[in-house]
């Protein structure tokens, strides 16, 4: 009768099986529709190479905002909703490091060390409160991103800046909502053996770097502590009948996750071009927990490649999608198609999150 | 009842493979309306598999369906959800347990079932506002747990549940439900005494009466030998023997079930290991409270020699179980325990386990396994994490990483020294049968190469054959360790032929400690002797 609940008993199907499991067939229907646009964009006038570019250098801003969802989903913490915490951290790293007066790519690096101790700040004091709630986690982490945005929109009013890049001209305090990275750490990493031919850029650097970290986050996983960290997510019964002080392991995945955050959006803002403060961090977590759970996350299991292939997928539909439509219809409503491209996906991946067996 | 030649359940040329693993073939049998059927084999042969095709569970379209026909009434049916499946009329006791968490044993018995109320609402707005008659409720549980001559607490949430409970409630549900035509019984009389096992027993011949077709797994033969009218022999995924009950016995049933004769009855064997020189007192608790739910010690006060075993008996919810957990620090405890001439602290599992304590809990599922991860994961990651075992270090010990090979060679030493069944050492643990996730847990321990070690109900779910291995793993390791072992057990039977002396729990204290050779009366009357 119904062919869906035999068993073929073809070990060949069997294997292919096995593979869409494991490699997910929604993930296997957006990659061939990014393949697809991507087949599609030199029939409607775009440049192949260049739709490569843009895709791979979004990739490149957007890797490692990625990567911060990690530390939190493997410790049983959930989709790091709070990630405009970290992002804040990475902010405030940025905006004092040019107020100190660094210039060029260097800043970069003073932004990073800046920004270090705010997010480990940050993420005891949001360790703190997401260890009091068990379970709740991910309305709780949404609650703190929303209120720490709310709460530096008047602090980037008060604080005391003063460099004129960044104040507003006519007032002379308060930073302004966009500001500008020329002669800060504009493509302080992108730069870095970038490979520019023809159409074809790769922001080498940001590669890099963003291995860098990925494999150092590979590596604490595969440690003692980053076992019992992914032990605490699996079954925090069984972690602590074997002596594993939960509340402290969740504490350190909610730290890491934080500063991840910082250096992420120190990363993003260097390959864009602009620091964006105000409301925008707000608008960061969304995409970054899409990116990971279409890459393959589940609420409490993450992998490397989940944020490899997630972000590649995520920025290769939100950069491919109004370009091609664009051209295809002849008017320019990229932005609006980007909109709704990037909020479709969000919607759909939250459709999606799945938990594991108890 | 009128007799026609369709069975009530057929199943025909039943398959089923997990992504090239066959793990059932062939399998045929029919089930007539009031009749009690046996299904046993060893563990990991397929029975549960076999019914969770019966019922309907997602696991197994999930992994690819099954081949094969089911015939209910001489109809084809596929379930594709359990709720298609209790739809028919099919109720199932699940070995691992299907209760929601978060909600009372009352609540769960009577799921969806609930006796309701009209209200001034409801005559307005429909049924859906019904309230629930919470006295009516109560009324029908208690009546559907005093069927089976126990006492639990039906206010007590799942999630504060110990083992035993859970198991009355999910029975309790499935007795409960009128509109039943077959019963599925997973293990249920795994985590029972004998006392308690009989009062299922007993209903089960109830239900057979009323004309329901009753499916009944169990690990202890002589239960099967005593309600049932069939017996059904599995062994690696396909049935061996099908034969009235009457007409066999347990040697021969076992003799099917693994394919050879098992010898001697280990009660008997192990008899004279009771008569060993007393060592110095290596623990001694005294005045210890435990505040677990439903199994609540109250002031035990007990010495533990060193390297002998001890066994504590005694019936569900009279607190042996509360002993282990309190002193390993999962639940809250007070009193005073000192091992080895030193004071341990309460309430703090890693002081435990610094000091060399391990322990194998009851609650496989929930506090045993990591069922996501791999054995080799489960194995070895308290031998990992308390003595830094299984680690490479580098950068003079500023990393300590993870040693796979080491792991993948103590998972694979312990998977052949107690005879696992799985694919490999990186399948996951949820994806082995009960008996072997059980293994899994008790490895988890040896490979903590610990001191002193509570088990508790290490057979639970464990095969005749896989029981004395087990069992004679324990003793081994008592012995030529001299590893201390303190055995928590519903199984009277089986803490006589393993323990040197068994301690009797009632009512949250020790009512006496007995040599293991004393006769089983003297225990059962310790037992009853201050329940409450
Ligand atoms: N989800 C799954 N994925 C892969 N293999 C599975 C899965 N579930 C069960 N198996 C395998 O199927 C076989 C039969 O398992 P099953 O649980 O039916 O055994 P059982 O007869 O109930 O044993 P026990 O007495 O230990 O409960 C085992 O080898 C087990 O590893
Ligand atoms: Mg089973």
């Amino acid at each position: 009768m119904s062919e869906l609940v035999r068993s073929s008993g073809n070990p060949l199907m069997d294997k292919i099986r096995v593979f869409a499991k494991s490699f997910g067939l929604p993930r296997l229907i957006i990659a061939g529709f990014l393949l697809l646009l991507f087949i599609m964009a030199p029939f409607v006038g775009a440049n192949f190479f260049t739709q490569l570019s843009n895709t791979i250098n979004r990739f490149s801003w957007n890797a490692v905002l990625v990567l911060s969802m990690v530390p939190m989903i493997h410790s049983g913490c959930g989709l790091n909703f709070g990630l405009p915490l970290g992002i804040i951290a990475g902010l405030l790293g940025g905006t004092i490091a040019i107020e100190l007066g660094a210039v060029g790519a260097g800043s970069f690096w003073v932004a990073v060390l800046l920004a270090t101790p705010f997010a480990v700040v940050f993420g005891m004091v949001y360790g703190f409160l997401l260890n009091k709630i068990k379970g709740g986690e991910m309305m709780i982490a949404t609650y703190v991103g929303f209120s720490a945005v709310s709460l530096m929109c008047i602090m980037w009013l008060l604080l005391p800046y003063h460099s004129p890049n960044m104040v507003w001209g006519y007032a002379g305090t308060g930073l302004r909502t966009t500001i500008s990275l020329e002669g800060y750490y504009l493509k302080a990493l992108a730069g870095f053996l970038a490979i520019n031919i023809g159409h074809l850029s790769i922001p080498v650097g940001s590669l890099l770097f963003f291995a860098l970290l990925a494999f150092a986050m590979w590596a604490f996983l595969h440690t003692k502590t980053g076992t019992a960290m992914t032990a605490v997510g699996s079954n925090p019964e069984f972690a602590k009948a074997a002596g594993i002080n939960i509340d402290k392991v969740r504490l350190l995945s909610v730290i890491m996750s934080t500063w991840l955050g910082a250096v992420g959006i120190l990363v993003y803002e260097q390959g864009f071009g602009f620091i964006q403060l105000y409301m925008a961090p707000f608008n960061m977590a969304l995409p970054a927990v899409s990116a990971i759970l279409i890459g393959g996350a589940s609420v409490n299991k993450a992998s490397i490649m989940n944020v490899i292939i997630g972000t590649f997928l995520f920025q290769g539909i939100v950069t491919m999608t109004p370009t091609v439509m664009n051209s295809m219809i002849h008017m320019d409503m990229s932005e609006v198609i980007r909109v709704i491209a990037s909020n479709g996906m969000i919607i759909y991946a939250l459709t999606r999150k799945s938990e594991v067996s108890r | 009842m009128e007799k026609t030649n369709v069975p009530l359940l057929e199943m025909k040329n039943v398959s089923k493979s997990f992504f090239g693993n066959q793990v059932l073939q062939d399998i045929n049998f029919k089930l007539e309306a009031g009749q009690v059927l046996g299904l046993v084999g060893e563990n990991g042969a397929g029975k549960s598999t076999l019914m969770k095709i019966l019922f309907g569970m997602n696991v197994i379209k999930e992994t690819g369906g099954y081949g094969g026909d089911i015939l209910i009434n001489g109809k084809k049916v596929v379930f594709e959800t359990p709720f298609d499946a209790l739809e028919a009329g099919i109720g199932m006791v699940h070995q691992e347990f299907s209760l929601i968490p978060g909600f009372t044993a009352t609540e769960n018995i009577l799921l969806n079932r609930e006796p309701q109320k009209k209200s001034v609402l409801s005559e307005v707005f429909g049924e859906r506002l019904n309230t629930l008659d919470r006295k009516d409720m109560d009324e029908r549980a208690d009546g559907s747990i005093d069927k089976l001559g126990v006492h639990i607490d039906k206010e007590l949430v799942v999630n504060h549940m110990p083992v035993g409970h859970k198991q009355f409630t999910e029975i309790a549900r499935e007795l409960s439900k009128d509109n039943m035509n077959i019963l599925i019984l997973d293990e249920p009389t795994a985590v029972l005494t004998e006392k308690e096992a009989d009062a299922l027993l007993e209903s089960i011949r109830g239900m057979a009466k009323r004309g329901i077709a009753v499916i009944f797994i169990t690990h202890r033969l002589q239960e099967i030998l005593s309600v049932c009218d069939k017996v059904l022999v599995m062994r690696d995924g396909v049935i061996v023997k099908d034969t009235p009950a009457a007409d066999t016995n347990v040697q021969e049933i076992t003799r099917w079930m693994v394919g050879r004769s098992i010898s001697g009855n280990p009660s008997k064997a192990a008899v004279a290991t009771a008569e060993k020189e007393r060592g110095k007192v290596i623990m001694s608790i005294s005045r210890l409270w435990v505040d677990m739910p439903g199994e609540t010690v109250r002031d035990v006060s007990l010495e533990v020699y060193e390297g002998e075993i001890l066994g504590i008996g005694g019936l569900a919810g009279q607190g042996k179980l509360g002993i282990p957990n309190g002193i390993m620090g999962l639940y809250e405890a007070g009193g005073k325990v000192v091992f080895d001439g030193r004071e341990i602290a309460l309430n703090n599992p890693r002081k435990c386990l610094d000091s060399q304590l391990a322990f194998v809990s009851e609650d496989r599922r929930g506090v045993g396994l990591l069922l996501d991860e791999s054995l080799e994961w489960n194995v070895s990651f308290p031998a990992m994490q308390i003595q830094n075992k299984f680690l490479k270090p580098y950068l003079g010990g500023l990393v300590k990483w993870r040693d796979e090979k080491a792991i993948e060679e103590v998972t694979n030493k312990y998977i052949k020294a107690l005879q696992i069944k799985c694919t490999s050492s990186k399948q996951p643990a949820k994806e082995l049968s009960g008996g072997n996730q059980q293994k899994i847990c008790l490895a988890k321990a040896f490979a903590l190469e610990p001191r002193f070690l509570f088990v508790s109900e290490p057979t639970r779910g464990i095969d005749v054959g896989a029981k004395s291995l087990v069992l004679d793993a324990l003793k081994q390791f008592n012995r030529e360790s001299g590893v201390t072992v303190v055995m928590i057990s519903s199984e009277l039977e089986e803490l006589r032929s393993t323990c040197d002396r068994i301690a009797i729990v009632s009512g949250g204290k020790i009512s006496g400690i007995l040599p293991a050779v004393s006769a089983s009366e003297d225990f059962g009357n310790l037992m009853v002797s201050n329940v409450r």
